[in-house]
């Protein structure tokens, strides 16, 4: 059996049925929307079946304000280096009480992109070892990626800067 | 902040009354010399022994992803060449790539080619700075200041391309802003004319160098299966033994033309990451070689009006021509609907842009798959146990960019 992505979408929709909620293409790569309680045992089968997507590519978050109940997700690649095909995992969950489970366990290099994901839109990931902001100031105090901390509009007016002409 | 391994090992510490008092706190950075960045190690040592440590990054947090929700496709590329700095046409290349894939267009072959060329002394560039400075942590400065008048060359080189040495904003979405001048030519073919010999030179004063080797061989050893756990792409997961490399796996500006070998090394020590760089180095040149000799003629940018800005004689003669100047100058240019993944192979491996776009001027998210960000996680477990200065020669050969591990 070729391992195509089709083959995988099956394989993965076979063993889970009730975790797959959603599925597309684009740009040859599959994107699979999992259930959010059921993310980690996915993950897990993904990693030690013979599925074999055994590297986690990356990591990161996002967020929709305009989605209810769906704000806040996490966006998960991985990689079957010995077929050499990609597949990306998302999750969504609410903005309140936005919690995921971690993937530490499997993958040590999910430890600094969760913590990473935590600092920039206040994800916790239940499980992990050591949930503390990475790159901004822990004293902060606020998730600076999301959406309701908006960078300065380049073409405001009020600014009265006429020397430099923006 | 004492986390539980820490404590544990305290503790057993004070049980052992005939060394209490000899443990104590070591600070390797932030600015330290020999982190070769910003970035602060808190190291429990005992006597020169290596307990525990711990890392703090973030010194030089710039928020590139949040900055790039408000800017348009073209400005962005000029945040891309400060994250990993040793080698920025490869991130700066690397994103046009990503936004061709998202809007669809093919470059000529010639591009492709002008890429490889670029990208490659980008990477010999990068892999000549970390393997020097590598030498410096051992004691040998020789070679660091022999092979900095090479990279200045390659600088050289840039400056022809793109008019910058260090913070590029090097080629356009589509291609390049003018084909390559006769004075880059003329530099380039000196360069592959003159360049092996002088890295001869180097390899021979480290490569079998019985300090060098009794410096490397061990220190900072980390296996294949860790290695792939730990997210290690680039010459570093190489040197432990797996022959990933992006330029191979999935081949993007024609990568697949070229003939070069992936060198593996197998203990994943200091010393196999540095033989690996100095391999790539000749690979590299290898390339170079092919590129240059089959650069394909043609135009040096592909047919983008919505992304490539127009000749100047045109802005002033042709109405269209104003407009699409007008309108890529005040990003007002809008992208399709979509989100991609493109990875190309950095200087310290799978550099990846995962970029969301929806249908507005700006990304909607875009996130940097940094290498250094990822593999610098696995420094405490590859110098536990180990002595300050393997700590210090393993950091080195692990090519930590501050400005690419916090973006």
């Amino acid at each position: 059996m070729e391992f195509t992505n089709n083959f995988v979408l099956e394989a993965i929709s076979r063993e889970f049925p009730e975790s797959v909620l959603a599925t597309s293409e684009t740009y040859g790569m599959i994107s699979i929307e999992i259930k959010k309680g059921d993310l980690k045992k996915v993950v897990h089968h993904m990693k030690d079946s013979t599925l074999g997507f055994t590297f986690l590519t990356d990591l990161c978050g996002i967020h929709h304000p305009e989605m209810p109940e769906k704000e806040l997700g996490v966006i998960y690649h991985l990689h079957n280096l010995v077929e050499n095909r990609r597949i990306r995992l998302k999750t969504f969950m609410p903005k309140e009480n936005a919690e995921v489970d971690t993937l530490t366990d499997l993958f040590a290099a999910a430890n600094w992109m969760e913590r990473e994901t935590f600092d920039f839109y206040g994800i916790k990931f239940k499980g992990h070892p050591d949930l503390r902001v990475i790159l901004n100031d822990p004293e902060m105090g606020y998730h600076p990626m999301l959406k309701e901390y908006p960078l300065e509009d380049g073409t405001r007016l009020d600014k009265d800067d006429t020397m430099f002409g923006r | 902040m004492k986390d539980n391994a820490l404590s544990n090992i305290l503790n057993q510490y004070d049980a052992q009354e005939q060394i209490d008092g000899q443990l104590y706190t070591l600070n390797f950075g932030p600015t330290h010399p020999a982190t070769h960045g910003i970035f602060q190690n808190i190291l429990t040592m005992d006597g020169e022994k290596i307990l525990h440590s711990e890392q703090t990054v973030g010194y030089i947090h710039r928020a590139f992803e949040k900055i790039s929700e408000r800017r348009n496709f073209t400005q962005i590329t000029t945040l891309t060449d400060r994250m990993n700095y040793c080698s920025s046409p490869i991130n700066n290349l690397g994103w046009h790539m990503t936004v061709e894939k998202l809007i669809g267009v093919t470059v000529p072959k010639r591009v492709d080619y002008m890429r490889v060329i670029m990208m490659e002394l980008a990477r010999i560039a990068d892999h000549l700075v970390c393997n020097a400075v590598t030498g410096v942590d051992t004691g040998a400065l020789t070679g660091f200041t022999y092979l900095f008048q090479d990279r200045e060359k390659i600088y050289d080189m840039y400056e022809q391309v793109c008019g910058a040495r260090l913070t590029t904003n090097m080629g356009r979405i589509g291609g390049f802003e003018r084909d390559l001048n006769p004075k880059f030519h003329e530099l380039l073919q000196d360069f592959l004319k003159t360049f092996p010999k002088r890295f001869t030179d180097f390899c021979n004063l480290l490569e079998r160098n019985r300090i060098f080797m009794d410096r490397t061989i061990g220190a900072g050893g980390i296996s294949a299966e860790r290695a792939l756990n730990y997210g290690f792409t680039g010459p570093n997961l190489r040197a432990a033994g797996v022959d990933y490399d992006v330029r191979v796996s999935e081949p993007y500006s024609s990568y697949q033309d070229f003939d070069f070998n992936i060198p593996v090394g197998t203990a994943g020590d200091t010393y196999d990451r540095f033989m690996v760089r100095q391999q790539e180095i000749w690979e590299s040149l290898k390339i170079i070689d092919q590129a240059y000799k089959n650069l394909p003629e043609g135009p040096f940018h592909a047919d983008v009006p919505d992304f490539y800005l127009p000749e100047k004689a045109d802005v002033y003669n042709n109405m269209e021509a104003l407009i699409y100047h007008f309108k890529i100058v005040m990003g007002e240019t809008e992208v399709p609907k979509g989100e991609v993944y493109h990875a190309v192979e950095g200087g310290n491996g799978e550099l990846g842009f995962y970029l969301v776009s929806d249908g507005g001027r700006t990304p909607y998210r875009l996130h940097f798959r940094r290498p250094c960000f990822i593999y610098y996680q696995a420094f405490p477990e590859m110098i536990t146990g180990s002595v300050i200065s393997d700590a210090v020669v393993t950091l080195s050969s692990l090519n930590v960019i501050a400005g690419e591990l916090d973006a």
